[in-house]
């Protein structure tokens, strides 16, 4: 098996990518800080930072809290708004060829079908991520993400509004009993696939100031220290919707990483965290999945994909 | 204000985003690692990347052992002392840091030829005039180290530099020899009167400023000093570029965490990345005090 006779790329729903590898949303900002340092069309898919209606300033500072192994952060998606992004980040990433896929988050469930509204027919936006673990705020800010009504009801706006063939993966959060019971709902709702798994709902405590230590109190764990908790959802939910891709992320830091979400499900891997040590980290970890698959004897990624479910694969 | 903006040759912060066009991701080899007083002085090996680095920028570190597998996921950010450019066998960036947390006690435990994974030079430098001024030097801490490559360049331009340093005690003032030989005038405060004048910069800055007839500030060290420094650029009418510190994760403009507020040319205050639209900014725009909150009418708040 050569590098060339390898195939590597994938599939969510209806949309195709050249390799399973991609940035995570809110760790790669707009796409342009990352490219000095690699062309950022070797990405399966450039995965924007949650786009909201307005510009949003974000939260205070401290935003951010190194845990071990792990990143604890509160940055309020911070962002100019659909508006600026479609005028700048957007017409940017398809000018230097990259591929898209456009993460959207709302304060209410309106918002969500207003985002897809306003994202409908515009050309070079591969697949959409909806982000739903945001607060909604005519429910006491509850999170979206956390409860099948309301995750079904930002999902089947989205789905009202986007009209086309753009598929649409709900990006669920593990901060949930059954993350099988949220996932359903959002099928029902419209949903092509999942994105599994946003971060984990963590607090850092300083103990010379006696408070949080984050602005925000809680904020969002990521890094290795929550790969465990992505590989399991992520499992969980291949079970249960062997037919539906998941794009799977949650600590992912080598290749042999990406290699467990893929065997747990995934059919491509974002990458987060990691991208924050090492801004190569997405273009080697590309290089070295493809390495494993190639070292196990696959002739293609898909062969690998939720091969961990099946009984006697040796 | 305005009419003194084009005083700067380069490096001037821009109010939108930029991203830095020079930064290199490079395993680089540690020459030399010396503890000076309560700080740790690192020379790094690095090559051409010394060429591109102008006083103010700053470096970003991976730390832990095991590369790519290290529990510590965040890269330290250091402010670049100084840049010697040899070429690309003898390139040297110089560095101060404090061994104070987790991270930068792994650094200061390095020996020499021990490898680094660095990427750098990051963030805005400081604005350099095209006339020779008369340029007030201000550092808290450690804060002073980039400001003796400043003072060098700025000598070079014909300027005067007057430099003031402050910090709690004589242990925590970083004022190497050559370093002191690169100002006009140097004044040490300390609060506990260990070293120099017992007090604050603050409480010497108003003097020195109209000896010297000093037309431009440049500081770099802790926010609250730098609140300071600002108050009294403000009511003298100087310029005033200052290098901020906030917590980063990336260095790079990626990961929102080390933002601050500055006002902006229309006016408008935008929370701006201290990585990238930073760390050299212009004084009188940053709203300084706004840790746990965003300051009232900031773009996009709530």
């Amino acid at each position: 098996m050569s590098i060339d006779s390898f195939d590597y790329t994938t599939t969510l729903g209806s949309a195709r990518f050249t390799n399973p590898i991609f940035t995570a949303s809110g760790c790669a900002s707009s796409g342009k800080e990352l490219s000095q340092f690699f062309d950022l069309r070797e990405l399966g898919a450039i995965v924007t930072k949650s786009i909201m209606l307005s510009p949003r300033s974000g939260r205070p500072v401290p935003r951010m809290a190194e845990t071990p192994s792990g990143m604890l952060n509160s940055i309020g998606l911070q962002g100019p708004g659909i508006e600026y992004f479609l005028e700048n980040d957007l017409s940017w990433l398809i000018e230097k060829g990259a591929t898209v896929v456009v993460s959207i988050a709302g304060n209410t469930v309106d918002e969500y079908g207003e985002l897809a509204a306003r994202l409908r027919g515009v050309g070079g936006i591969r697949a959409l991520e909806v982000n739903i673990s945001c607060p909604n705020v005519e429910n006491r800010g509850q999170v979206f993400a956390c409860h099948p009504d309301t995750a079904h009801a930002a999902i089947a706006n989205v789905r009202r509004n986007i009209g086309g063939d753009v598929p649409i993966v709900a990006k669920l959060s593990p901060d949930v009993t059954e993350i099988t019971s949220i996932a359903e709902s959002v099928v029902n709702a419209g949903a092509d696939g999942f994105a599994l798994i946003n971060t984990v709902l963590g607090m850092v405590i300083d103990t010379k100031a006696m408070r949080p230590l984050l602005a925000g109190k809680t904020g969002g764990l990521s890094g290795p220290a929550i790969r465990p908790i992505a590989v399991r959802a992520i499992y969980q939910v291949h079970a249960r919707f062997p037919q539906k891709p998941i794009l799977g992320m949650g600590g992912v830091a080598s290749g042999e990483d990406a290699l467990e979400l893929i065997m747990a499900g995934a059919s491509a891997v974002s990458i987060g965290t990691a991208n924050f040590h090492d801004p190569l980290s997405t273009v080697r970890i590309k290089a070295e999945l493809r390495e494993e698959l190639m070292a196990r004897g696959f002739d293609s990624l898909r062969a690998a994909i939720g091969i961990a479910h099946k009984e006697n694969v040796l | 204000m305005v009419s003194t903006l084009n005083l700067y040759s380069d490096g001037f912060p821009k109010m939108t985003n930029t991203i830095n066009r020079l930064a290199v991701n490079s395993k680089v080899e540690i020459i030399s690692n010396k503890k000076i007083g309560a700080y740790h002085l690192l020379l790094l090996s690095v090559g051409d990347i010394a060429r591109a680095v102008r006083p103010g920028n700053f470096i970003a570190i991976a730390v832990g052992d095991a590369e790519g597998s290290s529990s510590m996921l965040l890269r330290r950010s250091f402010a670049i002392s100084r840049a010697i450019d040899k070429g690309s066998d003898g390139g040297i960036i110089e560095l101060v840091m404090s061994p104070v947390g987790r991270g930068s006690r792994w650094l200061a435990a390095r020996k020499e030829g021990d490898q680094l994974n660095i990427i750098a030079p990051l963030g805005t430098s400081f604005g350099i005039p095209k006339n020779p001024v008369r340029a007030l030097l201000v550092g808290g801490g450690y804060g002073s180290a980039p400001l003796f490559g400043l003072s060098e360049l700025l000598k070079s331009r014909g300027c005067r530099t007057d430099m003031v340093l402050g910090a709690s005690t004589a242990m925590k003032i970083y004022a190497p020899l050559e370093g002191k030989r690169s100002v006009s005038s140097l004044t040490i405060t300390t609060e506990d009167g260990s070293a120099g004048i017992k007090g604050r910069v603050t409480d010497v800055m108003r003097e020195i400023i109209r000896d010297n007839e000093a037309e431009i500030i440049y500081s770099c060290g802790p926010m609250g000093m730098l609140e300071a420094v600002q108050k009294i650029a403000h009511e003298g009418d100087l310029i005033h570029q200052c290098a901020v510190e906030e917590s980063m994760a990336c260095g790079i403009g990626i990961c929102m965490t080390c933002v601050l507020p500055v006002t902006g040319d229309d006016g408008v205050i935008r929370m701006l990345r201290s990585c990238i639209d930073g760390p050299v900014v212009d004084g009188d725009r940053v709203v300084f005090g706004s840790q746990r909150q965003i300051p009232s009418g900031t773009w996009g708040s709530l």
